[in-house]
């Protein structure tokens, strides 16, 4: 059945993509701020994307070059899905390469590349509120946004270095923005945290399950929550990555047996795969 | 030489052609229609549409053949569906009063205008598996919906008379708000509670409800009256002027009233919880008629302190399609958060061992793994 009706383009209907254009706006006119929309029920599951795919699909356009990427990699089964739906339903040319890309969506990652002014990176938000896990009422979090009260998290990272010495949130981890909001980042790892801050790029968040869009315009400030006597520190790997050899990356574990053998790769596969073809003999003797 | 997992295109092409497969079953056997599912499958097909919020058998049928017989897979179906349709305006309010009925029963009087009716009912039959429906045909009558030979008034209506119980506030006047086209936000008035609950997946409704007869924000409900059967639709256009009826539903409706002791502005009382579903859904529309009236424990100055009395806990998480969607989300590649924790568990360890002086080494800090800094 769904064969013989004809969608619109990016699926949407206009009035919807305006709806969601709208709060954009908003969202980018105050960094940070979590704005409601209306979400629509879309083709895939609450949680699998649908307010990226949302927003992506509101401000896409006939000349977009797409770039889907799940966990860093283009070629996971869930980027895989939501790249072919834009493709089917709105026929745009896709891309694994960061460079190229006009609009990147992601879950979980920034592309390790830096990215530059007229790109768009959209998120994936599965939960947008920060203060979820300490205040799960929604009506008592917007009044301490409000108020501009983040004590209870200042208490929480507090208790953290209390107990363990340092803050132990490796995802996920909070930021304010331009000193006013604080906000989710999305469950990026924190070493990407930095990338926001100041980024030439237009990032966008869309949680679609929890009906919120947010914003964070070019070159705005993006700090990650931390103490004088405990800085915020990136996650750093020990060892580079064994396939290209890049020290300053993300990396992925992967298990080569039963008997703890492992090696790490770059959780950006375009990046990886960049550095291979042009640095291709130094990256072969790293391997293993 | 570990070679990077690629071919994800691939796998779901493969995954789907597997599906399709599986869905048919046994080729050997006749396959099942969409129409046989709709007639033979016709409660399956009901709460479909209640929670899909798309009054359509047809569709509910082909979503349900589609889903595999998984009825939230077939609600998500409806509902993405439901997303694209063009919305052309709002129906007048339907008349339940006026319902032409199948099956009616109160719970608190014995004998009351328009009599009790029981209709097509499974209550009173003995739960023996039974092999014989499926070979013996019933015979070819089916029950047919009369016009009613007399008023047959709501029971609440008949109590309202003597001001036993409350009225019906808000009926007119109040702009009624619409949650698929804006966002929820808390509070939530009792149209939009209503709203969610109509749509929201019946075991929740049901385990929620059952909670409150159980003591967790006892509501003391009587079930005053169960009533389904047809009702006209009808739509207003504008340049008409005046309302053209567009088809008749089934629906299922429940009005329970609940004992109210008073408070310092209002008399005792009886007041009411109110459900309402597509097609013939008694459990549904009992249970949503619980909730609501748990839900409105606040409005009457009660104690609120059972998850049944918390709205953002119960419009939260009552919908089916966006509950199964967050669950289910956790099968995706965590790969990047798993790596994140790990860095952080491993450094926790080698802390908490440091911190006893052991020279145990964490064989996993050996292995030379990240560390967060």
């Amino acid at each position: 059945m769904t064969d013989a009706v004809a969608y619109n383009f990016a699926y949407l209907d206009e009035q919807s993509k305006r709806t969601i254009r709208r709060a954009i706006l908003k969202a980018v006119a105050i960094p940070g701020y979590q704005v409601p929309f209306p979400s629509r029920e879309m083709p895939m599951p609450y949680g699998w994307g649908t307010g990226g795919v949302q927003v992506t699909a509101s401000i896409l356009g006939p000349h977009d070059v797409l770039k889907v990427i799940d966990q860093g990699a283009d070629d996971t089964t869930n980027a895989v899905s939501i790249r072919q739906f834009f493709a089917r339903t709105a026929g745009v040319r896709t891309t694994t390469r960061t460079s190229e890309a006009s609009i990147i969506q992601t879950r979980h990652r920034i592309p390790e590349a830096p990215l530059a002014e007229g790109q768009i990176v959209v998120f994936q938000v599965p939960i947008p509120e920060p203060l979820r896990f300490l205040e799960p009422r929604e009506s008592e979090t917007r009044q301490l946004h409000a108020l501009e009260d983040y004590g209870l998290m200042h208490v929480k990272l507090y208790e953290d270095i209390a107990r363990h010495g340092h803050i132990a949130t490796a995802y996920a981890y909070p930021v304010m923005v331009e000193a006013r909001y604080l906000m989710d980042p999305s469950p990026t790892p924190k070493f990407d945290n930095p990338k926001m801050h100041m980024s030439p790029a237009l990032q966008l968040f869309g949680a679609g399950r929890e009906q919120r869009i947010y914003a964070l315009p070019p070159y705005t400030r993006v700090v990650s929550l931390d103490f004088d006597d405990h800085p915020f520190a990136r996650t750093r790997f020990a060892q580079p990555c064994a396939l290209c050899g890049e020290r300053h990356t993300y990396l992925d574990e992967v298990l080569l047996d039963d008997r703890g053998g492992r090696m790490f790769v770059c959780s950006d596969t375009d990046y990886c795969q960049e550095r291979r073809t042009t640095a291709a003999p130094e990256a072969r003797n790293e391997r293993r | 030489m570990y070679v990077a997992v690629k071919g994800g295109e691939a796998a779901i092409a493969a995954a789907h052609e597997l599906l399709a497969r599986q869905r048919r079953g046994d080729p050997n056997l006749p396959e099942i229609s969409a129409a046989q599912i709709r007639e033979q499958l016709a409660l399956a097909v009901n709460r479909v549409m209640c929670e899909g919020s798309l009054y359509d058998g047809d569709l509910a049928a082909i979503a349900i053949k589609q889903a595999r017989g998984d009825l939230i897979e077939a609600i998500f179906l409806l509902r993405a569906y439901r997303a694209t349709l063009p919305r052309l305006g709002y129906a007048e309010p339907i008349d339940t009063g006026a319902m032409c009925l199948r099956r009616r029963i109160s719970a608190t009087y014995k004998d009351l205008p328009g009599g009790q009716m029981l209709g097509p009912t499974f209550d009173y039959t003995h739960r023996l598996l039974d092999p014989t429906p499926l070979t013996v045909a019933p015979p070819p009558q089916q029950q047919r919906c009369e016009p009613a030979s007399e008023p047959a008034p709501q029971v609440t209506q008949l109590l309202d008379g003597e001001g036993l119980i409350e009225s019906n506030a808000g009926a007119d006047g109040d702009a009624i708000g619409d949650l698929t086209r804006t966002p929820l936000a808390f509070p939530a008035g009792r149209d939009l509670r209503l709203q969610a609950l109509a749509r929201a997946d019946e075991g929740f409704l049901l385990g929620l409800a059952y909670s409150t007869q159980r003591g967790y924000g006892r509501t003391h409900p009587f079930a005053a009256e169960i009533r389904m059967g047809e009702v006209e639709v009808e739509f207003m256009p504008e340049e008409l002027g005046f309302a053209v009826p567009l088809g008749r539903i089934t629906l299922t409706e429940c009005e329970m009233v609940n004992q109210f002791h008073g408070s310092a502005t209002r008399p005792p009382q009886f007041t009411r919880g109110y459900g309402l579903a597509f097609g013939h859904a008694e459990r549904k529309a009992m249970a949503m008629a619980l909730l609501d009236r748990a839900l409105r424990s606040e409005e009457l100055g009660q104690e609120c302190a059972a998850p049944a009395q918390d709205q953002e806990f119960v419009l939260a998480h009552c919908d089916n399609v966006q509950a199964t969607g967050f669950v289910e989300h956790l099968k995706l590649p965590h790969y990047v958060d798993f790596q994140a924790e790990l860095a952080l568990l491993r450094q926790l360890r080698a802390d908490w061992l440091a911190a006893r002086g052991g020279k145990q080494e964490d064989t996993a800090a050996r292995a030379g793994d990240g560390v967060a800094l």
